[in-house]
């Protein structure tokens, strides 16, 4: 029965994202209020259904229900309840399902909360948002439903990819998907704004919470990916430039470009074109990353539920889409008012800096993910851009895009002064020179990287701080005026702070890792030892485990460490029968934010005598790698939170939709 | 349908990734060190997008041999990519050479910082351009002349 409900549910959304589309349409044309209301009606008809259908298939998952197919394929009765729950959007079907969700959520969230917005902008954007729902839950329903059942139901399921049973796997998709589709409301905002013919400084403002809200989402999710693959997939690294999570990473780029050029627009009412522009690339890429690792173009390390057949169908949606999109922006976007002038040393001209860098990374990062596929269908011949290519070109945009960032802040709006801005900036210079001097000074076969590494993030710490206290005036007023001063300072200010800061947390702790990581790998009999970054592992007991629907093989590590006291590590080996899969469970010890991470080979034989590979890696500052983004999408919430965002938007809303009305 | 194919295909690679003892370093360790960096920019060719840096993949161990002996014959790094695209084709280098087939993919970054710098440059200079010349209209005079009433006609 729940399956059936759910595939009714999931046949019900599409329905109201139909009614959502026609009622919207109707009531932008005949200018009825009544027509628009029903339209709102429909789209939070087609969320509460999409949320039945996922309640459905989660049921199915719970109670293991092996006749509904994807259950069958994704679960079985020994698979812990945690993880019989996220095998729901572990597969293809589910997670177009999680997908749609998220789809049919933002457009209910823009008929809820969209009171500010203009009646005409808000009703072409519910067409808008209800198109993409109608084209993506048309493609779950008839190409990917995962309701299908099986004439005969099976006893027992398979499984859940193992290596995608853990906690941080699990909560990975919702947050990368609300971040991916939190776009869709942007894109959806851009299309109206063509329709209605006004991109304007409200319109930024419209667009910005939406922008800040799906990026800082995106944020943790691609944060939580790469956790993931550092510590489950066990090879020491955290960020592979894997086609998957390019994918990720592309509309993070685009998304970071527009809530920067969208402040331009809000401030200047300047580059309104490049922000509609952007608007509609964010969520472009998104569909793009959904095509990409669905598809199976491309050979990745993360694909897991690759369907070229459904690749096809994806990519029309995504011509489709984008198509209609850019379309409107290419017929609409030459009436568009050009925004205020200013000078190219000014907070505009840093910010179209900026966002020339930012465009560029994302094109080279696409370019170098699709270029196999293009290379292939121009000379036939196969071959890889890897990590080498990015560190070469993305590597130097980026660095060169950092080190504009902290004066970028200190220039005043219209016309702003090089000179007074970076003296403003000469602690963080020093701070610079000398985190640049120490990076040089220790030991790293990469000593250049190390030394330019150290020194970009000491400058962008410094360089937010900076800008706080001279923001606060610290060192020229009284305690109490600056005490004053910082509870005055506006949410968006601390938002922006904390971001740049973020980014330097994370510079440095990319950095130290790439430039000290110690890698140590060793054949060990019992009671050998190993050692890297002076810590001296020996192993003492290698003993069976028996898990829930795993066994496994569970070393114990002695661990003498170069100060303090010894401890014991236990990294395991486990295979799970069910798929006939062997994974391994890292054993990761923090000291401080750097990790000692231990990682156990299979047993081999070693002139008789038992012998396990063990690879040790003491990866220096690693913790900030992850650190840092969280900072980043703090930054972004408390952005969000600014009353200024949220009040003044309705208020300056109101004369402008009695214009449009007009 | 393929997606079930796809997964057993899957999880064999992982297998053949995670499953072989680390290979002979050489003895002098600027040589070994000098391996590792031509090391990860070899791709494991059974493995799903790793360099045999970083893969344990019996194929991996057996190029790093490869590397190896040929780092301590004193061969120069561009004739050991050679050999390698030789043997394996250009798939086995994860950084693309510097050919004219691959300008596009090393170009095109620069060219967009320059060509983007450029557009905006000269669009610049077009809307300055145009916001100078445009003459005011009736009623911004009309406005300028309670604001300034006795505004000098420039030149």
């Amino acid at each position: 029965m729940t399956a059936e409900l759910g595939a009714f549910a999931l046949v019900l959304a599409l329905a109201m994202s139909l009614a959502q589309v026609g009622l919207s349409a109707a009531g932008r044309v005949r200018h009825d209020a009544t027509l628009r209301g029903a339209g709102e009606g429909a789209a939070l008809a087609a969320f509460v259904a999409m949320a039945m259908a996922f309640a459905a298939l989660m049921t199915a998952f719970v109670t293991s229900d092996f006749s509904v197919a994807n259950v069958q394929v994704n679960s079985n009765i020994e698979q812990p309840l945690f993880y019989r729950i996220t095998a729901t959007w572990g597969s293809h079907e589910g997670s177009m399902l999680l997908w749609n969700l998220a789809l049919t959520g933002m457009g209910a969230a823009i008929a809820l909360f969209g009171r500010n917005l203009p009646t005409g902008v808000k009703a072409v954007a519910l067409t808008s948002q209800g198109a993409l729902g109608l084209l993506f839950i048309g493609y779950t329903a008839f190409a990917s439903n995962p309701f299908l059942r099986f004439a005969q139901a099976p006893l027992q399921g398979q499984s859940l990819n193992p290596i995608l049973q853990d906690p941080f796997m699990a909560i990975h998709p919702p947050f990368l998907y609300s971040g991916y589709v939190g776009f869709s409301v942007v894109f959806s905002l851009a299309v109206a704004a063509l329709v209605e013919g006004r991109v304007d400084a409200a319109w930024a403002r419209w667009v910005r919470p939406w922008a800040l809200a799906a990026w800082s989402l995106l944020t943790i999710g691609i944060t939580l990916g790469s956790f993931w693959a550092y510590y489950e997939l066990g090879w020491g690294g955290w960020w592979f430039w894997d086609p998957v999570e390019n994918s990720s990473f592309m509309p993070w780029l685009v998304g970071t470009a527009l809530i920067h050029s969208a402040i331009v627009t809000e401030k200047r009412g300047a580059l309104t074109g490049w922000t509609v522009f952007l608007a509609l690339s964010a969520f472009t890429f998104s569909m793009l990353g959904a095509f990409l690792v669905r598809s199976g173009i491309l050979t990745s390390v993360h694909a897991f539920a690759v369907d070229p057949k459904r690749g096809v169908l994806l990519l029309t949606i995504l011509g489709l889409a984008s198509g209609t999109g850019f379309s409107l922006f290419a017929w609409r976007a030459p009436g568009l008012a050009p925004g205020g002038l200013f000078a190219a040393v000014s907070r505009e001209g840093a910010l179209v800096l900026n966002n020339l860098f930012l465009a560029a990374a994302t094109v080279t990062v696409a370019l170098g993910t699709l270029y196999p596929l293009i290379r292939q269908a121009l000379t036939g011949e196969a071959i890889s851009v890897g990590a080498p290519y990015f560190a070469l070109t993305f590597g130097p945009l980026m660095g060169a895009c950092l080190m504009i960032l902290p004066i970028g802040p200190l220039l005043a709006w219209k016309r702003g002064e090089l000179t007074p801005a970076l003296r403003r900036l000469w602690l963080a210079g020093i701070a610079a020179v000398a985190a640049g001097a120490l990076g040089w000074v220790i030991l790293s076969p990469r000593k250049g990287f190390a030394a330019l590494g150290l020194a970009l993030g000491a400058w962008l710490i410094a360089g937010a701080l900076s800008e706080i206290v001279q923001r606060v005036r610290i060192g020229e007023a009284g305690a109490a005026e600056i005490g004053r001063r910082l509870r005055r300072l506006p949410l968006a200010a601390w938002g922006m702070t904390l971001a740049h800061l973020g980014l330097g947390v994370f510079v440095l702790g990319a950095s130290s890792e790439l430039a000290w990581r110690v890698e140590a790998a060793r054949t060990l009999n019992l009671g050998q030892s190993v050692s890297s970054g002076g810590y001296s592992l020996t192993l003492q007991q290698v003993a069976p485990v028996q898990g829930p629907n795993f066994t496994a093989q569970r070393a114990t590590i002695e661990v003498a460490p170069p100060h303090g006291p010894a401890f014991t590590v236990t990294p395991e080996r486990r295979f799970y029968p069910d798929r006939r899969q062997t994974t391994s469970k890292v054993a990761i010890s923090r000291r401080g934010v750097s990790d000692l991470y231990v990682v156990l080979g299979d047993e081999q034989d070693e002139a008789g005598r038992p012998a396990w590979l063990v690879r040790a890696f003491y990866n220096p500052w690693a913790r900030l790698i992850f650190f840092g983004p969280v900072l980043m999408a703090l930054g972004g919430a408390a952005s969000l939170a600014d009353r200024r965002l949220r009040l003044a938007a309705g208020r300056r809303a109101a004369p402008a939709a009695q214009v449009a009305a007009a | 349908m393929a997606a079930r194919l796809a997964r057993p295909a899957l999880a064999m690679a992982a297998l053949l990734c995670i499953a072989a003892a680390p290979t002979e370093a050489l003895r002098d360790p600027a040589q070994e060190a000098h391996a590792h960096v031509l090391f990860r920019q070899v791709r494991c060719l059974v493995c799903q997008n790793e360099s045999i840096d970083d893969s344990e993949a019996p194929l991996a161990a057996d190029l790093r041999a490869l590397v190896r002996q040929q780092v301590a014959a004193g061969r120069a790094d561009a004739d050991i990519r050679a050999f390698l695209v030789k043997r394996y084709g250009e798939f086995v280098l994860l950084k693309p050479a510097f050919s004219a087939a691959n300008a596009l993919l090393w170009l095109t970054p620069f060219v967009i910082i320059l060509g983007g710098g450029a557009a905006i440059g000269l669009r610049r200079r077009d809307e300055r351009g145009r916001a100078a010349e445009r003459p005011l209209d009736a009623v911004e005079e009309a406005r300028l002349a309670v604001l300034a009433p006795t505004r000098v006609e420039p030149g």
